[in-house]
Parts: C-alpha cells; sequence; structure tokens
C-alpha cells in the first residue's frame, strides 16, 4: 500500500469534499421544500393533489437514482433546457455550474421524495387533539397547521431530517458520472493520474466516513437533548 | 314578530333538533331535540359510550352531524352554506371548548397559547391580546405562570389555562368535555372552582362530566343520555333525588 500520492493530491479531496458538502446541502434544501409541498398534499383533502404527491413519492422511490440523473441531465438537454451558466458559480466550484445544478436538481427531486415521508409521518404524529383545539378556537385549516402542526411536527423530524443529510451525501457521490467534481470524481482523477486504482479509493471512503460520522454522532446528540425536553 | 317570540329568541342561545350522528355503522346519537338558554348552565351525565362527549362535540361542528340542525345565536350553523369562504372558522370561534386532554400548544408558553387566536383569527393587536390574557390569567390565579411552558405545569394548572384560553376568544358558549377526568383527584377542586365562578358571572355553559356534585351545585339543568338519547332530563334536585327512568336510577347507584 502506498499512499504517498497523497502528498502531491490532498488538495483534490478537500476540493471535492467541499464541493459533495454544497451538493448535498442544496439538495437537501430543494428537497425540503419539495417534500413540505408533498406532505400537505398527501394528508390534506384534495384528491388530485393526493394522488399527484403519492405518484411522485412512489416514483421516486421505485426508479434508481443513476436513471433520475440521467434522465434529468440528458433528457432536460435533449428538450432544450439548459440551466444557465453562472462564472461566479463555477469558479467558486472549479466546474461548470450549469451541470452541477442538474446534479442538484436530481438529487433534490429524489431527496424530495423521502422528505416528503419524512414529514408526512412528522404531521401524523402530532397528536389530533392539537388540531381539535386549534380549530375549536377558530383557526382555520391552514393556520392550524401553520402555527400548530407544522411546528411541532419539524420538531418531531429533525432525527430523520438530518439523517436524509448524511443520506444524500453518500448517495451524491452518483454525480460524479456526469462530470461533476465531487469527491467521488477527484478521487478518480486521483486514480487515473497516479496509475493506483486502489489507495485513493480507501481515502475517498475515509473522507466520507470524515463528513458522515460526527454529523450523525452530533445529530444523536441532538436527538437525546430534544427527547429530554420534553 | 310578536314581542314575546323575539324575547324568546332573545334568550335561546342554541337550539338542537332531529340530531344523529353515525361513525360507518355504528350509531352514536339517535335523534337529540334541545336547546340552551343564555347564561343557562347545562351539565350532562351517562354511562361511556352514550354519546354525550359525540353530543358536545357536534355543537360546535369538530363532528360533523350525520342528520339534524342545530341553530346557534340566529343562525343555523349545520347549514353548508354557512362554512363556505371560512364560515365554518367563525362560527367557531364564539364557542369555547375545554378538552379532557387539555391540548395545550407544548412549543408555546403559556402566554403565546393564549393570544394565538385572539391574533391570528381576530386580528387584536399584541398589545390587547396580552392585557386580555393578564386579566384571565389574573382570575384564575396563574398570573406566575404566564411566560412557563405546558410541560412545567400541573394537570390542574394547564386545565385552567386550557379555560383562559378558550375565554380569550370572549366566546358565547362554552364546551366542556370531561374537564376533570383526566387529573389526580387534588386538582379537580381548582378546575371545577374555576368553572363554578365562570357559571356565576353568567357563562352558558354545556358541561360533560362524571362529577356529580358539581352537576347538583352549579346545573341549572342535568341531561341524562344513554345509547344516543337523552333519556330523562330535569333540575339536578328531580335527576338526582327522584329521577323517573329506571337506567337513570341504575347509573346513578353506581356513580354516587
Amino acid at each position: 500500500m502506498n499512499f504517498t500520492f497523497l502528498e502531491k493530491y490532498w488538495p483534490y479531496y478537500l476540493i471535492g469534499a467541499k464541493n459533495t458538502v454544497i451538493l448535498a446541502l442544496f439538495a437537501v434544501i430543494i428537497g425540503v421544500v419539495i417534500g413540505m409541498f408533498l406532505a400537505i398534499c398527501r394528508i390534506g383533502k384534495n384528491r388530485a393533489l393526493r394522488l399527484g404527491a403519492t405518484a411522485y413519492i412512489e416514483f421516486i422511490r421505485g426508479t434508481p437514482l443513476l436513471v433520475q440523473l440521467f434522465i434529468i441531465y440528458y433528457g432536460l438537454q435533449a428538450i432544450g433546457i439548459r440551466f444557465p451558466d453562472i462564472p461566479f458559480m463555477s469558479g467558486l466550484l472549479g466546474i461548470n455550474f450549469a451541470d452541477f445544478m442538474a446534479g442538484v436538481i436530481t438529487m433534490g427531486i429524489n431527496s424530495g421524495a423521502y422528505v416528503g415521508e419524512i414529514f408526512r409521518a412528522g404531521i401524523q404524529s402530532v397528536d389530533n387533539g392539537q388540531t381539535e383545539a386549534a380549530r375549536s378556537l377558530g383557526l382555520s385549516y391552514n393556520k392550524t397547521l401553520r402555527y400548530v402542526v407544522i411546528p411541532q411536527a419539524i420538531r418531531n423530524v429533525m432525527p430523520a431530517l438530518g439523517n436524509e443529510f448524511v443520506v444524500v451525501i453518500k448517495e451524491s457521490s452518483i454525480v460524479s458520472i456526469i462530470g461533476i467534481a465531487d469527491l467521488m470524481y477527484k478521487a478518480n482523477t486521483v486514480r487515473g493520474n497516479t496509475f493506483q486504482p486502489f489507495e485513493p479509493l480507501l481515502v475517498a471512503a475515509a473522507v466520507y466516513f470524515a463528513l458522515t460520522f460526527p454529523l450523525s454522532k452530533f445529530l444523536a446528540r441532538v436527538e437525546r437533548r430534544m427527547r429530554s425536553h420534553d | 314578530m310578536t314581542d314575546a317570540i323575539r324575547n324568546m329568541e332573545g334568550e335561546r342561545l342554541i337550539a338542537v333538533s332531529g340530531l344523529k350522528k353515525n361513525f360507518g355503522k355504528l350509531k352514536v346519537l339517535k335523534g337529540i331535540d334541545e336547546s340552551i338558554d343564555r347564561g343557562e348552565v347545562v351539565v350532562v351525565i351517562g354511562p361511556s359510550g352514550s354519546g354525550k362527549s359525540t353530543f358536545l362535540r357536534c355543537l360546535n361542528l369538530l363532528e360533523i352531524p350525520t342528520a339534524g340542525t342545530i341553530v346557534f345565536d340566529g343562525t343555523e350553523i349545520t347549514d353548508k352554506n354557512q362554512w363556505k369562504d371560512g364560515g365554518l372558522d367563525s362560527l367557531r370561534r364564539d364557542m369555547g371548548m375545554v378538552f379532557q386532554h387539555f391540548n395545550l400548544f407544548p412549543h408555546m408558553s403559556v402566554l403565546e397559547n393564549i393570544i394565538l387566536s385572539p391574533m391570528k383569527v381576530k386580528g387584536m393587536g399584541r398589545d390587547e391580546a396580552e392585557s386580555v390574557a393578564r386579566d384571565l390569567l389574573d382570575q384564575v390565579g396563574l398570573m406566575d405562570k404566564i411566560h412557563a411552558h405546558p410541560a412545567q405545569l400541573s394537570g390542574g394548572q394547564k386545565q385552567r389555562i386550557a379555560i383562559v384560553r378558550a375565554l380569550a376568544m370572549k366566546p358565547k358558549l362554552m364546551l366542556f368535555d370531561e374537564p376533570t377526568s383526566a387529573l389526580d383527584p387534588e386538582m379537580v377542586g381548582e378546575v371545577l372552582g374555576v368553572m363554578k365562578g365562570l357559571a356565576e358571572q353568567g357563562m352558558t355553559m354545556a358541561v360533560v362530566t362524571h362529577e356529580m356534585r358539581f352537576a347538583r351545585e352549579v346545573a341549572k339543568r342535568v341531561l341524562f343520555m344513554d345509547e344516543g338519547i337523552i333519556l330523562e332530563k330535569g333540575s339536578p334536585d328531580k335527576i338526582f333525588g327522584d329521577p323517573e327512568n329506571p337506567r337513570t336510577r341504575e347509573f346513578l347507584a353506581k356513580v354516587m
């Protein structure tokens, strides 16, 4: 085993890790927005919205992320949609921003389905008595959700949401396939440059673990603290 | 319209006729006709499963009746045309409800619990809502808990706050659904005390309870419900002293 390549190539891993974190962060933000919308549709009274949200969630969960990535990356180009390139962002990332967006959007759309289910479970875990009390005070359905149910649901789902962030960090390695310079892509570059197929992967795995492990430990602590609060 | 009729309408706050409620095949309410006058305290008693809670919950449409009409303060609230465009919500703000399990909002302080609805439903300013909250908290002796969170309160305190929260909307009718059933025995008194005070101030109240002493002392009328109908009704003296129906007698013998 020879890890001397690190002396020259360690910045690759740093840049890759940075891009992976940025990608995961944006993906989770998009996922939360989509997920919140899906959850509200799924618990609502409107049948069309409910069916639409269910179909979205089932489809995303029932198809491979890789296929979704290719559909977004090639499919959008095929129908003539191209994300605008923002030079500032491209510079910051060290890669083409338009390509980066295809990755972010795919991960966000994918994550949204899972976050939607997390939120739905969170909303349904809030005692029905809370809704009844709010409605009996004259609050409308929407205001009841906004002021009473969702704030409690968010507290309930924080651990699961954090876990989704960990999952997205790991799963996002797949975007290296479309040339986004994330951690996995950078590791592959190192493999090619050094003609060492194995060791750079070990380093990549170690860096992924160094990102996810402290995060899950931190989340476990937050969860414990929240429990002791109730 | 003659003066006599106008006078009657003025006195009657809520009138229920032919009220039925089914949950699937289960017939919980089988036809209730009853009315409550302004300032009147009506206590509903009966065995569990008799439909008394459902009856109460139909009054503010937390349960939508299967059949029958309810006229509240001159408006037929069971008329679906009244429910459109937030109509249902504005019908409810004139009726306060107190639940067995308090249902305070755990993510808010006592003050926030109380001012939420006056501010978000009535559009009251924060200062005005707070001053209403302070007055009411003072009345129930819980001013020192104004910034506490529900988790820090005892059951009796929670229920008194829940009553204050409902009162802050200045309701015309207060509904109490077994308000003391989830309380430790030593806390029942403080909640009943607040309710008694409310009755003395002239609040119109419908109370489902197992507290027979409260019914005896505070109720103007007592309704005995069994299997989805009102089996017997009358003054507390009549119901507790000389019940006519054998089922009423049997029930009272068990609980007294």
